[in-house]
């Protein structure tokens, strides 16, 4: 019970006091998590909406690989971007091993299937009984998933949030093409498996529910896209 | 006297759907003008052979051939049509676009089309919060605005009240006045009394018979169709 009473004193202290490392390591967290989702989301919309329109053969298989996907563990995609951007790896050359954009590359890599297995299975239902008639209008497959795309675009929207979420809470990829660097690559749930491992309980639960918070308020933001997307009928 | 070219005409056509046909042994011709209803129990293909009219099933024709003027504007009205979460002007702006009709049109065409359905007021509402009869109005609005020479209907009243339904009727009868040919599904006999020039009575995929609206309601028909009048006649 101690241990809680002084996590939750922590976390309003270092929100309250504005604790220059801890801005650092959210601001961090939100920008690498942001941009993996938001490169993700470029990519993921098109190619879920695509296959959620297109037919050719061996379909059903590129469904299932990327519907497995989905419980891709963290901790791999990390291992294999590491192996990627490892000097002797094939992008080698980059040199971008332990710094913020390995872990937007990692990150992205983790919530692509995400974002491009929902947009599929949400594309598809909204096709299901509507495509027909947009073919009638003349739709061709990349007409359909554009017109699909906008048509659900809040539904998108709650989508990206969930992507975002995804991003922001893991730990396993950064931890590894990151390093968990104190002022360059450390991110909130690198910095709260750090201070765990030092025994510093009540910091990493403090700043786990600072990290609770963030996606409290990004949950908060998917309501209200939910009831703007009610309104709109 | 060489007779006028059909501008659809189906050549024994067959259609199947998994194991069970949806159409069999189908010859039908669609002249310029015409109006046509096709009438039948759920299930007896009238909805398909709209379709197969549309050309959305030649692809999957098992047996026959259509044949289409080459071209040919056309645009289908379904019974519950999909409006993009989107203003009605953006609806109908996304349908012109569709059709391919040159940019600077639209926005006359556009116009053109709300007034003439009666929706220029609501240009700016979202579509989907609409009424149903406003909803349909709006559907027809988007087929009339790509100037199509035929128009198809499914069932275009059947979930409509009964004002709504007078409404989307009056709009067909103008459609068809300005020289649209229009084909439409419905189980309404009154409906095709009132909008046909030709009734078409379907049963299990059958094509049972084909006569002009006056005959067609006054002459003794085949069993099956004189079964159906009787039962669906009031």
């Amino acid at each position: 019970m101690g241990t809680w009473q002084q996590s939750l004193q922590t976390a309003f202290e270092l929100v309250l006091q504005a604790d220059a490392q801890l801005v650092r390591v959210v601001l961090l967290s939100l920008a690498v998590s942001a941009s993996a989702c938001l490169l993700a989301g470029w990519l993921g919309l098109g190619l879920g909406a695509w296959l959620a329109v297109a037919r050719f053969p061996g379909q059903g298989l590129v469904v299932g690989i990327l519907n497995t996907l989905l419980a891709l563990p963290s901790v791999v995609v990390g291992l294999v971007v590491y192996l990627l951007l490892s000097r002797s790896g094939p992008l080698g050359s980059w040199g971008i091993l332990f710094t913020p954009t390995a872990m937007v590359l990692a990150q992205m890599v983790l919530v692509l299937p995400v974002v491009a297995a929902l947009t599929r299975q949400l594309v598809a239902d909204a096709a299901k009984g509507n495509g027909e008639q947009l073919r009638s209008m003349g739709a061709g497959t990349a007409a359909s998933a554009v017109l699909l795309l906008v048509h659900e675009r809040f539904a998108l929207i709650t989508i990206a949030l969930t992507a975002f979420g995804r991003a922001i809470s893991e730990v396993g990829a950064v931890m590894i093409v990151g390093g968990n660097i104190d002022g360059f690559t450390r991110v909130m749930t690198t910095a709260i498996a750090l201070e765990t491992s030092k025994g510093d309980l009540p910091l990493a639960l403090g700043l786990g529910l600072v990290l609770l918070a963030v996606v409290g308020l990004v949950n908060l933001l998917i309501a209200v896209v939910q009831r703007l997307s009610g309104a709109q009928a | 006297m060489t007779a006028a070219m059909p501008l659809i005409a189906l050549r024994g056509c067959e259609l199947r759907f998994g194991g069970s046909t949806a159409l069999r042994a189908i010859d039908f011709s669609l002249d310029a003008g015409e109006r046509v209803a096709l009438v039948g129990a759920n299930g007896s293909g009238k909805t398909t052979l709209l379709r197969l009219l549309h050309g959305q099933l030649t692809t999957q024709l098992a047996k026959g051939e259509r044949v289409a003027s080459h071209g040919l504007p056309q645009a289908m009205v379904f019974q519950r049509p999909f409006l993009l979460r989107m203003s009605v002007w953006r609806n109908l702006q996304v349908a012109l676009w569709l059709a391919g009709v040159p940019r600077h049109e639209h926005a006359q065409r556009a116009r053109d089309a709300l007034a003439r359905v009666g929706l220029s007021e609501h240009a700016k509402r979202p579509a989907r919060v609409l009424s149903g009869g406003q909803q349909q109005r709006l559907a027809l609005a988007r087929a009339w605005a790509v100037q199509p020479r035929i128009l198809f209907l499914d069932e275009p009243t059947a979930s409509l009240d009964p004002a709504a339904k007078r409404e989307v009727e009056a709009l067909i009868h103008t459609f068809a006045a300005e020289g649209i040919t229009v084909v439409m599904s419905t189980h309404n006999l009154g409906q095709a009394k009132r909008l046909a020039t030709r009734v078409v009575y379907l049963e299990a995929g059958e094509l049972v018979v084909s006569l002009p609206t006056e005959r067609f309601f006054s002459e003794a028909l085949p069993e099956r169709a004189a079964q159906f009048l009787k039962g669906e006649m009031p």
